[in-house]
């Protein structure tokens, strides 16, 4: 992670910002290949159970499992979507993001000069300027959430309008939620025709499609929308708004990261992926940055390629590490809020 | 000391290792010297002598295990013998709180056994501790069960008594789990021989089972080399002998174990076909790979270690998979974070590499992860050989190693045909998308277990073992339990040697009336004709005055031979419906109804048995018949339901060819009751009618043409019994064998059968009553008529 990213930034975006150190050619997408997306065959219990070893087949502990934590919080995309945000609240959050971790304990695991910080701070359009005002200089992007989050049911033209907004307020990545409608009727040309006219809308902004699986339910839906939005020009594809029953799992993200394997050995684009919500404890990240390694290049380990989007976990992972620094079991209140 | 900022950006993996703190202060407990256990004690072994248990991953000694001769084996059997009647009368409920006390102690100690078993073994400690060690509280909670229904639902069975068991080193305690539940549940008592590398979870299981209060003699643990195993093998006193292993020693037990009256269930080899067809999930059918063959290090029974791929998936298929392997990990079993172990033994290794080098110099194309193996210890790489030909060695002989073979195929048919292209028949995985077409396959798959879209699951409510020469008898579910079992009335029957009781003779015969009758000359019936015997010679055919009766031919090997190639082309007759079958069985009663006069006269005539005693036989045959037309659309197959998200179809299949050899007694009767239940499952016979009273047998032929009986499945090849019997029962196409006859017969069928390890059940010389329904007909002979295939499909969408 690179000090010298993002610099001098402000609330609207004259110039592209610098592209990410480990830069890779965005995703341009590709016309919709329908034959492709029907073809596409997943078996559920065949997927439950290679996710369900996962965890079991993989273990890190010691400096290796503080390691893995911090990259899970370099990876984080902090978030806060509620109702009930206000400036105040993001600025407690975004005051987290540029310090994820206490320095007495990055120093204690040597790392005090990593520059640790998490990946973005994820909002509603209302507190981009909020965000991007607590977070200058800090080198964190604002991701905002667009397009009629979290159902995407609200008229195209102003969910376009929205994300033009939001790249226009400043934000850097722009997270949708796409039309499940269009899922369930078969209408996947309208689904790819309404993707691509977000990433158009997006500009230089990167563009992460939520699937909100927990709504598609079936595993086939999941890996064809995850298709259909990286053909569209998705930058990352994304599991939940965190407002669906169920959100991120390991046999979703094991199908959508399947998916991004697919496009990737077919056609050399990279696009990264996102799971968000119920991802609370720092255990779980284990299971999930695994996957991610034994799944995909090394590359997809870093966050221009892989978010964890949560609220409450960057706590748990600062917990855990204190445990590691100190030998003790840690209690929350000892660290800062977010 | 890596830092942690160096693995934050390497992201790699480290060392996890489990703790061995506790196997290691168990084995010092033990001053790493251990006896056999017998009689509830630990005994010092009668030889004197210890051999090293190594730890494959080292090298290094874990212990020293007792090598257990004549002596000792015979005080483990006398302690099982003394303690059987004690154990067998607690009863079910009894045995079952025993049994559900061995299920929690398991669960109590899961890690310490987990741990003892991935040192001495070599497997990864993920796996014993996820898969070995909770699936043996499973079976033994399972079993708990049965002993409790055993009374009810399984009236009228008998435990055998004593059995001998020799378990492998593949799964040590999972394998003695799969032996001693299911005996112990069904009254046995026990003598296992756990294998000579992997014997140390066997003896803390022991211990353990002491201390929860098993009763001494119920479980002795006898270790030692195959000496020691083949001491359990031929001891007198075992009255049932359970393997699992090579085949190549489950042939050497057969051989051993012939003629002595002991039950016998193999458990052996494999080569398992993995077929993956153009619809399948290919990134799922990936990872079927990654567990059917570099699951504990491919020392697996049912490893799917032939990979058959349809043409045009394989390339991708075989690109994903190199892609797959090169994340796989190889290293110190007790590490959390490996998948792959080491092998068990140095011996094991060089087999591994020899077959791989083989196969390379054969043509095949190796490929091999671009990581390297650990130096130290027994390790081998995971590996993939493709440009493999059925032809090659690779392809037909089990590696029991990482190693796996890709071949391809264009059609469903071409699949089967390779698939079943070996000698073999475990297990088998089928990969596709469509429930048509994995449904239509599974069936036609010589293997005792199948799994669709899944491989290598296990569970204590499902039958497992193989057709072919991977074995016979199934362990798990109600067929395992029969494995242990027989009726009870078996113990009480006569013997052919004892004094048989007085026929119930008639006057003499009755002086034929003028005219002399048209000459019949009886053939043999092979393939729905009648055919010269191939030699032109007859044999006569004495009455009980020694008047000659009639003749019939005289066969020979070469009638043995067509008869088995006819019944080996009926075959279809398995995929006839049910109900078909059974039409046919009830017209063949009712075509022997209406020749019910000539059949007692021809009863009478040659065995000088009354005519009321003659008609009784006639009307029992007529009976039996409709039993079996009653049975053929009623042994039905279960639905075993294993606690996870899937259904497993016991499916009842016919074995194939039986061959059958007939007694003398009750000649008419006999001879239909042994090959009605064959027929009836789907089975095509050969038969041995009676030496001395064949013409019952003869004058079926019109019976037979007159039923719809199709041509080659009910063949009859008239002769001397004991030459005809050596041919059919050798016979490599023949895929079981019945015997009924006086005891020397059931020694020679046992002896003839190793080369092909037919399934054979013989009667060692004992002589049922044939008009008892119970002796005579039933579930008994239906079971003994089929294969159990249990076809695992996990569903879901």
């Amino acid at each position: 992670m690179g000090k010298d990213k993002k610099k001098d930034k402000g609330h609207v975006r004259a110039v592209p910002p610098p592209a990410p150190q480990d830069a890779h050619e965005r995703n341009p997408g590709m016309p919709l290949q329908l034959d492709w997306v029907r073809d596409v065959r997943i078996n559920r219990s065949a997927v439950e159970r290679r996710a369900a070893t996962i965890p079991t087949r993989r273990s890190v502990k010691k400096e290796w499992q503080a390691a893995w934590y911090l990259r899970a919080i370099a990876c984080t995309d902090l978030t806060t979507l509620a109702g009930d945000d206000t400036p105040g609240r993001v600025r407690r959050l975004c005051a987290k993001a540029r310090r994820p971790v206490r320095q007495d304990l990055l120093d204690a695991m040597g790392v005090g000069d990593l520059d640790l910080r998490v990946a973005a701070v994820c909002v509603y359009h209302e507190m981009i300027p909020t965000a991007l005002d607590a977070l200058e200089g800090s080198g964190i992007p604002v991701a905002a959430v667009a397009a009629g989050f979290p159902a995407g049911l609200s008229p195209l033209h102003e969910r376009i309008k929205e994300v033009e907004a939001s790249v226009a307020a400043g934000a850097e990545e722009i997270d949708i939620v796409i039309n499940r409608a269009h899922l369930f009727t078969g209408n996947w040309q309208a689904m790819y025709d309404e993707v691509k006219a977000f990433r158009q809308a997006c500009g230089d902004a990167h563009l992460k499609t939520i699937l909100a699986t927990g709504d598609l339910q079936l595993l086939r839906n999941i890996a064809r929308a995850s298709l259909v939005c990286m053909m569209a020009g998705a930058d990352f594809i994304k599991t939940s708004t965190g407002k669906e029953a169920v959100n991120a799992t390991l046999p979703v993200t094991l199908v959508m990261v399947r998916m991004i394997r697919a496009y990737l050995e077919r056609t050399g684009h990279r696009v990264g992926f996102k799971a968000a919500g119920g991802i609370r404890s720092a255990k779980q990240t284990l299971g999930y940055l695994a996957l991610m390694k034994d799944e995909l290049p090394r590359d997809y380990l870093e966050p221009e390629l892989f978010r964890f989007g949560a609220s409450t976990l960057v706590s748990d992972l600062e917990r855990q590490l204190e445990h590691f620094v100190t030998g003790r079991y840690s209690a929350e209140f000892r660290h800062p809020l977010a | 000391m890596t830092s942690v900022a160096e693995i934050f950006h390497s992201m790699d993996y480290g060392p996890a290792p489990e703790s061995d703190g506790p196997a290691r202060q168990w084995l010092a407990r033990h001053d790493a010297k251990f006896g056999l256990f017998i009689d509830g004690r630990w005994q010092d072994p009668d030889t004197g002598k210890h051999f090293d248990s190594i730890d494959p991953a080292t090298g290094k000694v874990l212990g020293r295990v007792a090598q257990a001769g004549e002596a000792s084996v015979d005080a483990a059997v006398k302690a099982a013998r003394r303690a059987q009647p004690g154990w067998a009368a607690l009863g079910g409920h009894g045995r079952a709180r025993h049994l559900y006390a061995l299920a929690r102690m398991v669960q109590r100690h899961s890690r310490l056994l987990a741990t003892l078993e991935s040192l001495d073994n070599g497997k990864p400690i993920r796996e014993t501790r996820d898969i070995d060690i909770p699936l043996v509280a499973r079976h033994f909670y399972h079993h708990a069960g049965w002993a409790q229904l055993m009374d009810t639902e399984l009236p009228g069975m008998a435990p055998l008594g004593v059995v001998g068991q020799v378990i492998p080193w593949n799964f040590p305690l999972l394998m003695l789990a799969w032996k001693v539940a299911p005996a112990l549940a069904a009254g046995n008592t026990v003598v296992l021989k756990p294998a000579e590398f992997t014997s140390l979870t066997a003896l803390l299981f022991a211990e353990l089972a002491a201390q929860a209060g098993l009763p001494p003699g119920v479980l002795n643990l006898v270790t030692g080399d195959g000496s020691t195993g083949a001491l359990i093998v031929a001891h007198d006193d075992i009255d049932k002998v359970a393997f699992t292993g090579s085949t190549e020693v489950g042939r050497i037990i057969r051989k051993a174990t012939a003629g002595q009256g002991k039950h016998l269930t193999l458990e052996l080899g494999g080569k398992s076909p993995f077929i993956v067809f153009n619809d399948a999930d290919l990134d799922s059918a990936v990872e079927g790979v990654v567990d059917a063959i570099w699951f504990n290090q491919g020392q697996v029974c049912c490893a799917g270690s032939r990979l058959l791929l349809q043409e045009d998936i394989a390339e991708a298929m075989i690109a994903k998979l190199e892609v797959r392997m090169e994340a796989l990990r190889i290293g110190n079993p007790l590490d959390k974070c490996i998948d792959i172990g080491a092998i068990v033994a140095p011996v094991q290794l060089r087999r591994v590499e020899a077959l791989v080098a083989q196969g390379v110099s054969e043509g095949a194309t190796l490929f091999q992860p671009s990581w390297a193996c650990p130096k130290e210890g027994c390790f081998y790489p995971p590996t993939l050989l493709t440009n493999v030909q059925p032809a090659a060695t690779l392809a037909q002989e089990e590696v029991f190693g990482p190693v796996l073979v890709a071949m391809t195929f264009r059609t469903p048919d071409e699949a089967v045909e390779i698939a079943n292209n070996t000698r073999y028949g475990l297990a088998a995985s089928v990969w596709s998308e469509s429930i048509n077409l994995a449904l239509d396959v599974a069936p036609r798959l010589c293997a005792g277990v199948v799994w669709i879209n899944s491989t290598n699951m296990f569970d204590a409510a499902c039958g497992f073992g193989g057709y072919r020469e991977s074995g016979f008898g199934r362990e798990g579910g109600i067929e395992g339990m029969m494995a242990y079992l027989e009726p009870a009335f078996v113990h009480g029957l006569p013997r052919y040697e004892d004094p048989a009781p007085p026929p119930e003779r008639a006057g003499p015969a009755a002086v034929g009336e003028g005219l002399p009758s048209i000459d019949r000359t009886p053939k043999l019936y092979v393939g729905g004709k009648q055919k010269r015997p191939d030699g032109g010679y007859s044999r006569p055919v004495l009455g009980p005055d020694g008047a000659l009766v009639g003749e019939v031919g005289e066969g020979n090997r070469k009638d043995v031979r067509d008869a088995v190639e006819a019944a080996a082309a009926a075959l279809g007759w398995a995929s006839a419906a049910t109900h078909t079958r059974a039409q046919i069985l009830y017209y063949v009663a009712e075509n022997l109804e209406a020749r019910a006069d000539e059949f007692a006269r021809r009863l009478v005539a040659m065995t000088g048995a009354s005519r009321a005693a003659a008609d009784r036989e006639v009307q029992a045959t007529v009976s039996r018949l409709f039993s079996y037309g009653a049975w053929a659309d009623k042994f039905e197959g279960r639905v075993h339901s294993p606690p996870m998200r899937n259904v497993t179809i016991a499916m009842n299949e016919p074995i194939g060819v039986v061959g059958i050899t007939c007694p003398d007694d009750a000649p008419l009767l006999s001879f239909v009751s042994l090959w009605a239940p064959a027929v009836a499952t789907g089975n095509t016979v050969v038969v041995i009618p009676s030496e001395r009273y064949p013409l019952c047998a003869t004058d079926f032929y019109q019976v037979l043409d007159t039923s719809d009986v199709p041509g080659g499945v009910i063949n009859i090849v008239t002769g001397e019994r004991e030459g005809l019997t050596r041919v059919l029962a050798a016979h490599d196409r023949v895929d079981a064998y019945w015997y009924v006859g006086p005891k020397p017969g059931s020694k020679l069928v046992e002896t003839l059968s190793v080369g092909n390890m037919k399934r054979t059940w013989v009667n060692n010389g004992r002589r049922r009553d044939w008009f008892d329904r119970q002796q005579g007909e039933g579930r008994e002979f239906m079971r003994h008529a089929v294969q159990v295939k249990n076809i695992w499909v996990p569903y879901g969408e």
